[in-house]
């Protein structure tokens, strides 16, 4: 046998792979994100389409720019800065000018991502980065260019909390059923993603069926949501099916990177997810809660990942 | 009924199909086999032979007096080349003697009482004259593990039918094979430690080894046979006993701890061969395989059997081969030649072509939390690699990275590439190497 021909690998086991890349993960984040995607785009038309488009040429670009100008190897390959861009688009309302998704995705991107060293090294969740500079810089555009090509009445026009914070105000009176059904079925008004409750759950569900996402944050996002509503005389059904805390929970909470890495973290930051959306929007003057509650926990997470650890092997309880 | 297993884990293609339905088979005496003088946890032998001697199969050809050690015999019979240093498994070289077999296989045999009269005292003595270790890669001298300290006595033995690595099917063979010599092995271990239940951890896709042994032992009450998940690392040590008995050894611990012995299948038969007919450890099954080999094979092979030989036993390589692995894909060690030898603690020679041997190219972590997921230990293993990588060695001391039981499923669903085990073998290097000083 020609021995000396023969150029053998040696390497570090294990010898074999069974494994997802990153572009794989990120291609299953966008699948489970068309369901809704594509509900916005029957909702709202060319508009959808035009935040869309731009909100995710920006972040690609502006990655693309950030890493050719510091000589870094390129990874726009690996799609997580179409996720961003994505994410961030359908947080927004669909009848914002032209540069507010190309803002906002160089933020995302630029703020969020790169100047932290890039995916993996980021704290905050890019796309909520963008979004509360936006929320905070250009109030006006991001609450109030809501659109809506189809018939409807006053309540289906305007944003879902936005009436709420007016019922509890004593403002005026809603009828509550009918708000579930415009929220869960589509609800004409409102950000580009979160217009059905029920086509973010079927994009959730492939997620979760993927093992993409661990189930333990949305169930801690929702459950807390669900079980603090009650005690704090607000209606949990409503708080659940509105304001994008299901893309929230489905998709913002879970990004693996600003999350807790342990199975227990992740379920105890979707807790505080839940919980600190709940006080924002019952005491806080901001209409978004979502926003700001997953970013709060975003900055929780090293001591979460810190102090909740699994029990390890072979250590008894007690110790 | 759900199959009893530990937490943690992945489930494995099995990628067994190549050779599970192959029967065992001899090969022709091999031009010359080269045996290390150290093949076992503890001290190398001292050769006893010189240049030039006539060996028997079966002849004591290095030995010495450590407890924590076993001896080594002359697997064919004939002359001796040489006894000099020799490219091993592990990379570095061994001491070692070669023979050029005669292909008389002249042999001689160990003394062995009456069955009826044997003693765990004597069977002690006769499994440390013949040689055995644990065959499945740990190597550790079976003669000591079956002599327990008086204040931790045996209850329990497992024989760990598990064989949970990709591609190997050796272990599946003999269970099959060999089912009489396994069931008495378990049966002179029980008696030589005292232990009152026998168990036979095997995964559920052993589903005929499961039939096979639960119908010899359906009349013995102290014996059970416990399908298990067939799951990885399920053949793990601990992860077999909390399988099994629903314990945990202690993380500082060993088995003996919580009064059990776990022995592989190869091991079990060869305490057989060497009990009831006096046969020294000089031969052991394995699997070459691998979709880089020609005609896979399940082979019976002389210790010291040089691994380029056995290639052209199963027709030699599938287009170009990337890699030889010693042991299985999950855990073995890849070769840098073709000069190596089989070495008791050998279960597989798996090729793959080049195709399927990448080098990682690893970046940097997204905190996906996968390997979180499967580490069996319940360790963070991407933690501990960063704490390597920033120099920070005791804090992944404090991470658990001496618990790591290098089982290598983190490495395996990384989506990035990071090897693992490179790093955690670093740690580990380092630590123990204080540890001594």
């Amino acid at each position: 046998m020609a021995q000396e021909e023969l150029e053998l690998v040696v390497s570090v086991p294990p010898h074999i792979r069974e494994r997802e890349e990153v572009s794989q993960i990120m291609f299953w984040v966008v699948l489970g994100l068309l369901p809704a995607t594509l509900g916005g785009i029957y909702f709202f038309h060319f508009y959808a389409i035009k935040v869309i488009v731009l909100s995710i040429l920006a972040a690609i670009a502006t990655e693309a720019l950030f890493q050719k100008t510091r000589r870094l190897p390129t990874t726009i390959n690996d799609g997580s800065a179409i996720v961003t861009g994505l994410l961030l688009a359908l947080c927004l309302p669909p009848k914002v000018p032209w540069w507010i998704p190309v803002v906002g995705g160089f933020i995302a991107i630029f703020l969020g991502k790169q100047i932290f060293g890039g995916l993996g090294y980021n704290i905050f969740n890019p796309a909520l980065v963008a979004r509360a500079v936006l929320l905070l810089s250009w109030a006006e555009h991001m609450t109030k260019d809501w659109y809506t090509a189809l018939k409807v009445d006053a309540i289906a026009r305007a944003s879902p909390l936005f009436l709420a914070k007016q019922v509890k105000l004593g403002l005026f009176q809603v009828d509550l059923t009918r708000f579930y059904k415009i929220c869960l079925f589509g609800n004409p008004s409102g950000c580009i993603g979160e217009v059905s409750v029920l086509l973010l759950l079927i994009g959730g569900g492939i997620l979760l069926w993927r093992e993409i996402i661990d189930w333990r944050i949305p169930a801690g996002f929702i459950g807390s949501v669900a079980v603090l509503c009650p005690l704090l005389g607000m209606d949990p059904i409503f708080h659940v099916l509105a304001g994008g805390l299901i893309l929230g929970a489905f998709f913002m909470a879970t990004d693996y990177v600003t999350s807790p890495i342990t199975p227990n973290g992740r379920l105890l930051f979707g807790i505080g997810c839940g919980a600190i959306t709940i006080l924002l929007r019952s005491y806080s003057i901001l209409l978004e809660g979502v926003t700001y509650a997953i970013l709060f926990m975003n900055a929780c997470t090293p001591l979460i990942d810190k102090y909740i650890q699994p029990r390890r092997f072979g250590v008894s309880k007690g110790k | 009924m759900r199959l009893r297993t530990f937490e943690g884990g992945i489930y494995l293609l099995g990628r067994k199909e190549a050779t599970q339905n192959k029967p065992i088979e001899d090969i022709p005496l091999p031009p010359e086999v080269v045996i290390p003088l150290h093949q076992h946890v503890g001290p190398p032998c001292d050769p006893l032979v010189q240049k030039g001697d006539r060996v028997l199969v079966g002849q004591k050809i290095g030995d010495t007096d450590t407890f924590i050690s076993a001896p080594i015999h002359a697997s064919v019979s004939g002359e001796v080349k040489a006894v000099e240093p020799h490219p091993h498994f592990t990379g570095t070289e061994v001491l070692s003697v070669v023979v050029v077999p005669d292909g008389e296989q002249e042999e001689v045999r160990l003394e062995v009482p009456d069955q009826d009269k044997l003693t765990p005292d004597r069977v002690r003595s006769i499994v440390r004259e013949a040689g055995i270790v644990g065959l499945s890669g740990t190597v550790f001298p079976t003669h000591v593990k079956l002599s327990p300290p008086k204040e931790s006595p045996i209850e329990s033995v497992i024989i760990n039918g598990c064989e949970c690595e990709p591609y190997l099917t050796g272990d599946y063979r003999s269970m099959l094979e060999s089912t009489e010599s396994l069931i008495v092995g378990l049966k002179i271990i029980l008696m030589t430690v005292g232990a009152k239940k026998g168990y036979f951890g095997i995964g559920v896709d052993k589903a005929e080894a499961i039939k096979r042994i639960e119908d010899l032992t359906a009349r013995e009450q102290n014996i059970e046979v416990v399908p298990l998940d067939t799951k990885y690392p399920q053949g793990s040590e601990r992860h077999l006993i909390k399988a099994i008995l629903g314990r945990e050894v202690p993380r500082d611990g060993v088995p003996m701890d919580l009064g059990v012995l776990v022995q592989n299948v190869a091991t079990t038969i060869a305490i057989t061969q060497a009990v009831r007919e006096g046969k020294p450890l000089v031969e052991r099954v394995l699997t070459v395989t691998g979709p880089g080999i020609k005609n896979p094979k399940n082979l019976r092979v002389k210790i010291g059997t040089l691994v380029k030989y056995l290639i052209e036993q199963c027709g030699g390589f599938e287009g170009e081969p990337g890699k030889i692995i010693f042991g299985g894909v999950m855990r073995g060690e890849a070769q840098f030649s073709l000069d190596v030898p089989v070495v008791k603690g050998s279960q597989g020679i798996v090729v793959l072509p080049k195709e399927m041997a990448e080098v990682s190219s690893p970046r940097p972590c997204v905190r996906c939390g996968r390997c979180v997921k499967v580490c069996p230990m319940s360790l963070i293993p991407i933690f501990i690699v960063t704490y390597v990588m920033e120099d920070k060695i005791d804090e992944a001391n404090a991470a658990g990275v001496l618990e790591c039981v290098e089982c290598g499923a983190c490495g395996l669903i990384c989506p990035t590439e990071i090897p693992f085990i490179q790093y955690i073998r670093f740690a580990k290097n380092i630590l123990l190497k204080e540890r001594k000083t």
